[in-house]
């Protein structure tokens, strides 16, 4: 059975506020605050790149599970805003982060990769054990700093989240998942090559605000379990009117929605897990009730992946 | 009512404030809709007429004004 082990995250030291952001990009900083719910979000120093801030993450995720990096089985690595066409970050994490020799794959998906590679983590633990998750993004060095790119620069961040999932234990068992891709609509949320990120945000809602309700009722329902048993939702942190959006069209109190958008943005595939993070490491007792994560994003990728406490 | 007049009426519900939209007029440049009542329309079309929309079909360009939406309704039945 795979479980859900450990969590971790690395963000970059700069903090960037409305005030800082608004000359960017010709907006007023009241605007930002009152268009996004985004208060500050962190983009990555000179030095920083997709690898290091997952470098991070990942050592931060394994010294909270009490792992050694030698005792990982598989790396999988998810990153929409990587700096090199190949090879991608996966090899440069693990070796860095003392997982040198261990199969290492990239998931090249922005938005939803952090939660595709925990599904599929818990598909592989059975055979390697250990299998460590890792998303990072440097969205601030893909978006159109510029008042021309406004609508959408506004919108995200910088920052690299982990999840360790194992085989033998952990704090919540990883019951079932439901994925699902539909590439239809895969030019409404694209990062081409020597381009700006491009958002057709008013599709991306609508399938978003559609797809992402049916595929947690899905996970619950054929696992028996209803909204209102779920404890904790988890979702691609994308937008705070999306997650109360969902929250109703599921059933669910917002507040079991943990948010943390107002501090990080949207830091694309890495959101997830450093919200989960966040929460994991803010748990005062244990889990008593199921978790269910969620994400929505570019290909279009979305899905549901449900756990229960042990 | 006819179905111009329902699709108005349904229009007026979802984005909470009085107006009176032409047939041809875009519903978002002119600030009636936003991404989040689109979504909102969707659904309350889809009760409205008892069809179930396809995602296949939830581009906002079909959504953009009462006639399109008219059009799209029509190419349903």
């Amino acid at each position: 059975m795979p479980y859900l082990r450990a969590f971790g995250s690395a963000l970059p030291a700069r903090v960037v506020d409305n005030v800082t952001l608004a000359p960017m990009v010709g907006a007023d900083p009241a605007w930002l605050l009152h268009a996004t719910g985004i208060e500050q979000r962190r983009f990555a120093g000179p030095g920083e790149t997709v690898a290091t801030l997952g470098i991070a993450a990942a050592k931060d995720c394994l010294s909270a599970a009490g792992i050694a990096a030698a005792d990982v089985g598989f790396v999988i690595v998810s990153s929409g805003s990587a700096e090199k066409r190949f090879p991608g970050p996966a090899s440069t994490i693990a070796a860095a982060a003392g997982m040198a020799g261990k199969p290492a794959i990239d998931l090249p998906m922005a938005s939803a990769g952090g939660l595709f590679g925990i599904a599929l983590a818990a598909q592989l633990a059975p055979r390697y054990g250990h299998v460590l998750v890792v998303a990072s993004e440097i969205m601030s060095r893909v978006v159109r700093m510029h008042p021309a790119g406004r609508d959408t620069a506004i919108l995200f961040g910088d920052g690299a989240g982990a999840c360790l999932v194992s085989n033998d234990t952990g704090f919540a068992e990883i019951v079932d998942s439901v994925l699902a891709t539909d590439g239809d609509f895969a030019q409404a949320l694209r990062l081409d090559f020597d381009a700006p990120l491009y958002m057709d945000g008013r599709t991306i809602i609508l399938q978003a605000s559609r797809k992402l309700p049916r595929a947690i009722g899905e996970v619950l329902e054929r696992n028996r379990v209803k909204a209102c048993e779920v404890g904790t939702f988890l979702l691609h942190q994308a937008n705070l009117n999306l997650m109360t959006r969902v929250a109703q069209a599921v059933g669910a109190p917002a507040e079991r929605f943990f948010c943390n958008i107002a501090k990080y943005g949207n830091t694309s595939s890495a959101s997830l897990p450093i919200a989960a993070d966040e929460w994991w490491r803010g748990c005062e007792k244990p889990l008593t009730a199921p978790i269910v994560m969620a994400a929505f994003g570019a290909g279009l990728n979305w899905g549901a992946l449900l756990a229960r406490p042990v | 009512m006819d179905t111009q007049t329902k699709i108005v009426e349904i229009v007026k519900q979802v984005a909470g404030k009085p107006i009176d939209p032409t047939p041809e007029e875009s519903l978002f440049e002119s600030g009636i809709l936003d991404s989040f009542t689109l979504a909102d329309l969707v659904t309350a079309l889809e009760k409205e007429f008892s069809l179930k929309i396809p995602d296949s079909d939830l581009s906002p360009r079909k959504f953009d004004s009462v006639a399109r939406i008219q059009a799209y309704l029509q190419s349903r039945t």
